[in-house]
């Protein structure tokens, strides 16, 4: 759980700084390029496949474990109490069955389209290749004001689980320590916001734009 | 002050238990295991089947009382026990929920006794150190850092009460068993088993059907003995020494 968990955060890391391309004031030239990049070359296509396979066994151990953890409970208390853990730490199989319903959305509408879809193909000066427009692809869908809710929900999820995982997960594997455990949780903190807040800046500000 | 009770009621293991209400009067310096005393007697007097619950020193340090008060293990005061719980800290006029600790690996035997000794058996699987039979050692023949002696004591303090696993989403023994690997396992006596004695106490855990820890750090909170989620970090580091390590 741990160890795929820390492995779809430096992924989350990667594609923030990736996707922040799009905010660049150049047609997408950055970004589509950067697009075509990732997909042809073999190093990162590879990756891919691993990321892809990390999310399922990530989403089908943490299911599993959940269930688990659901029977070892048994009978819940009829008065709950909400003082002794984190909101965060009590849903992490919901907030993980959102994000995952999140990246199935995400995924019809940008990959599946890029991959088997007919997005039109764009060249640009100084890039011998024809490219893929998925810049103007997310251009359009970000007009819409529901697609943009649909981010913000999946990102406010993604938010709430990584408030609790970051620090959990090196908790999992045995690291704890008086003088890095603080510093491992203020990043933690940190990282959630960031990553949250970039992201939900992208949709947003496309949004404001189209207006 | 006068207190509604709403109890957990349950005539035995196999049978089906619901809250009931009752009214008592206590005075607020008496403990809550007092007030449930008070409760009894005027349940006696009237006929009545009496309430079962554990308790047996009536000074925090046997771990023996077990009470889940409005939802939180051994009520809403810190690092206490329920026989350590005042009733001053409730109000005249309160409805107080009292239920038995909730796991599979502790079931109901009646009210709110639970059967606890899927903890006795994890004791069994490792919690315990070999010994030279001999004359009795020197007291200060094996020299501990006061660091290290301090924390194992610290681990030590585990009364095994349960409010760790009663506090628990999962309902997840680690905080009761990481205590007990650190207590043995940080001192000089405990090095002989340790890794092996992670893995085995781990291994019972589970066979016992507690569940998983996934580190909300309700038992923490929970604990009497406030003993710190430190030690299940350290638990999780010898558990993974145990399986990869070459000093199994």
């Amino acid at each position: 759980m741990s160890l795929t968990g820390l492995f779809l955060i430096s992924f989350l890391f990667v594609h923030l700084i990736g996707n922040l391309q799009l905010l660049a004031n150049d047609g997408g030239e950055s970004f589509n390029t950067y697009a075509y990049f990732m997909t042809q070359n073999p190093l990162i296509k590879t990756i891919s496949y691993g990321l892809y396979f990390f999310i399922v066994l990530h989403a089908i151990q943490g299911l599993m474990i959940a269930a688990k953890n659901r029977s070892a409970k048994g009978y819940k208390y009829s008065k709950k109490t909400k003082e002794n853990a984190s909101w965060s730490s009590k849903n992490m199989a919901m907030l993980g069955i959102l994000i995952l319903a999140f990246i199935c959305i995400h995924m019809g509408d940008f990959w599946f389209k890029m991959k088997f879809g007919s997005l039109p193909m764009k060249t640009y000066a100084g890039f011998e290749n024809e490219v893929t427009d998925l810049y103007g692809r997310v251009m359009v869908a970000f007009q819409e004001w529901y697609i943009v809710l649909i981010y913000l929900i999946g990102l406010l999820a993604l938010y709430f689980h990584l408030a609790h995982g970051f620090q959990s997960a090196f908790h999992t594997l045995g690291l704890n320590h008086k003088k890095y455990t603080p510093i491992i949780k203020g990043l933690g903190t940190v990282f959630s916001l960031v990553v949250s807040v970039g992201f939900a800046i992208i949709p947003i500000y496309i949004y404001i734009n189209s207006l | 002050m006068k207190l509604t009770l709403k109890i957990w009621r349950q005539k035995g293991a196999d049978k089906k238990g619901q809250l009931e209400s009752y009214n008592v009067e206590a005075s607020e310096h008496m403990s809550f295991l007092e007030m449930m005393d008070v409760l009894n007697e005027e349940l006696i007097s009237k006929k009545e089947e009496p309430v079962a619950f554990e308790h047996d020193c009536r000074e925090g340090i046997c771990g023996t009382c077990n009470l889940v008060i409005d939802g939180r293990p051994h009520g809403p005061q810190q690092g206490t026990t329920t026989c350590q719980l005042h009733m001053r800290h409730f109000k005249d006029g309160d409805t107080i929920t009292v239920e038995p600790w909730r796991a599979k690996a502790f079931p109901v035997i009646k009210d709110l006794v639970v059967d606890r000794s899927s903890f006795d058996r994890i004791i069994q699987a490792g919690g315990y150190v070999s010994v030279n039979t001999g004359q009795a050692p020197d007291g200060n023949a094996i020299p501990i850092e006061k660091d290290e002696a301090l924390s194992a004591f610290d681990a030590a303090a585990c009364i095994g009460c349960g409010a760790c696993v009663a506090a628990c989403p999962n309902g997840s023994a680690m905080l009761f068993t990481s205590a007990k690997v650190a207590h043995l396992g940080k001192l000089p006596q405990g090095q002989v088993e340790h890794a092996a004695r992670s893995k085995s106490m781990v291994d019972q855990m589970d066979a016992e059907g507690f569940g998983n820890c996934s580190n909300t750090g309700a038992c923490e909170v929970e604990c009497p003995k406030e003993i710190s989620i430190n030690n299940i970090a350290m638990l999780n580091r010898s558990y993974l020494s145990s399986i990869f390590g070459s000093n199994k």
